[in-house]
Order: structure tokens, then sequence, then C-alpha cells
């Protein structure tokens, strides 16, 4: 009943030159699940991209153990000034960042297609 | 006058409850019935997200602080149709852990952006009451009220 699967589903390079991740995110992430969806986050960092889109679209439920997640891979990608993106966000998901105003501090873009032409 | 009340006929006027232990991967579990009472008793979509969304970070609250993430202590949980002027949902979460000073309980400054920290800003946001007391017995019950 429980979900126990990667929280990360698919991790793909938009580029040869690999300076474009998109990571593929899905299910619920909440207590059970943040500690592997953040270390999943941090995996494509070692190859040094020069911007990373967070696909949410498969997201059903985040609570804020998955926020802060985000706010961890956040804090590094502007030490190593890497452009994030988030799209597909859920209404649901979406009204977490809203509560928590961190909807003014993330790049959000409502789909994938979107946050790759932008 | 007395307090209209409203009675919901998907939901008579007795408590839904649940025992839990203090893992983590309980957790869809208790949001899953969450989100099945907050149907039965109509509430829109929004709402039912805020419900869950306040259940389960009080739940991590009580994982994480007062059982400081040990993962077998008790967690009750009661979920009742309450009357009076409004119907309302009155969910109750009761532990035994370690007590925390129920003024000291609040949310933190938003405009610092940080991991962790937001789950009592969350609740507040979501519902329309949220009450902290010592039990008697040791350990704490939180009390979370949202009006239809």
């Amino acid at each position: 009943m429980t979900e126990t699967g990667n929280p990360i589903q698919n991790v793909r390079w938009l580029d040869a030159e690999k300076t474009v991740v998109v990571v593929e995110a899905a299910g619920e992430i909440d207590l059970h699940r943040s500690a592997a969806f953040q270390e999943a986050l941090l995996e494509p960092l070692k190859k040094h991209p020069q911007r990373m889109i967070v696909d949410m679209t498969g997201v059903s439920y985040m609570d804020s153990s998955g926020v802060a997640s985000l706010v961890k891979l956040l804090s590094r990608v502007r030490r190593d000034k890497i452009n994030l993106r988030l799209a597909g966000l859920t209404p649901r998901v979406r009204n977490v960042f809203e509560i928590t105003r961190l909807d003014t501090v993330f790049e959000l873009y409502p789909s994938l297609q979107e946050a790759i032409d932008s | 006058m007395e307090a209209e009340y409203r009675p919901v006929s998907n939901f008579p006027d007795s408590s839904i409850k649940l025992s839990i232990v203090s893992t983590p991967a309980h957790l869809p579990v208790v949001r899953a019935t969450v989100e099945s009472v907050c149907k039965l008793m109509e509430f829109d979509e929004p709402t039912r997200g805020d419900i869950v969304l306040a259940v389960d970070e009080a739940l991590a609250n009580v994982i994480k602080h007062a059982y400081q993430g040990a993962n077998d202590k008790p967690i009750e949980i009661a979920l009742r149709s309450v009357g009076g002027d409004k119907t309302a949902l009155k969910i109750e979460l009761r532990d035994w852990g370690e007590q925390a000073e129920p003024a000291k309980i609040k949310s933190r400054d938003l405009d610092d952006v940080r991991p962790g920290g937001l789950g009592v800003h969350i609740m507040a946001r979501c519902m329309n009451e949220v009450n902290y007391v010592h039990a008697p017995d040791g350990g704490t019950l939180l009390t979370m009220i949202k009006t239809l």
C-alpha cells in the first residue's frame, strides 16, 4: 500500500554536451521518500549541467519534507551557478509552494515543454 | 439561540480511529483515510488537499520531534464530524512522546529560505483551528478543526 519505489523515475540529458538535464520525479514524496528524492536529485549535478529541469508532472503529492529536498537542491545549484526549473506541478503540489511562498523563489513552469522551450 | 446542527448523511456523528506506529511508511495509509473521510463529508477538492496536508505535516512532526525518529511508538488519530453553527471535521492526534511547550510551537519567518520548519505554518494555513495541549498521562493531544 505504501510507495517504496525510487521517486526519480528517469534522468535524461537533452543534448550531447550534457548541459541540460531533465529529472523525472513521480509518486508521493513525503517523509518516507524525501531522503531518497534528495539523494537522487543531487546525483546529476556531479556532471556539472548548466540547467536542471525537475519534471514534477507525475508527482501526485508532496509535503514539506519533499519541498525541503528541493530547497536544499536550490541552495546547491545557486552555489554552482546552475539554472533550476520545476515543471508540471499539479494543483495540490503547487499549493504547498504557494502556502510556503516558495512559488516566488523557484522558477515554476506549467509543463515540461515550456520549461525546455523558455 | 441554539446553534444549528447540520448532520452529514454520509458521515454519522461517530469517530473513525486509526492506531499506527510512528513510521513514515504509514503516512500514505493515513492520508488515504483522511482523503476518504473528507470526500464523505463533501469537502471540495482543494480543501481536501489542505486537510490531508495538515494531517501529514502534524504526523511528520510527531515522528521527527516528539518521537525523535523512533519508528515503533504509538500514535492515535481520530476523525469526527462535529456540528454547531457549521459542520466541521475535527481531527485529534495523540502521541506519548516528548512534549514541546505549546506556546513555543509557531511558524518561522518564510522570507528565510531554508529547508525545514514549515510544517506548523502549513497546518495553521490549512486548518481553521490548531490547538496543542499536554496530555495528563504524558505526550500531546493536537486538535485541528476544518469547517465545511
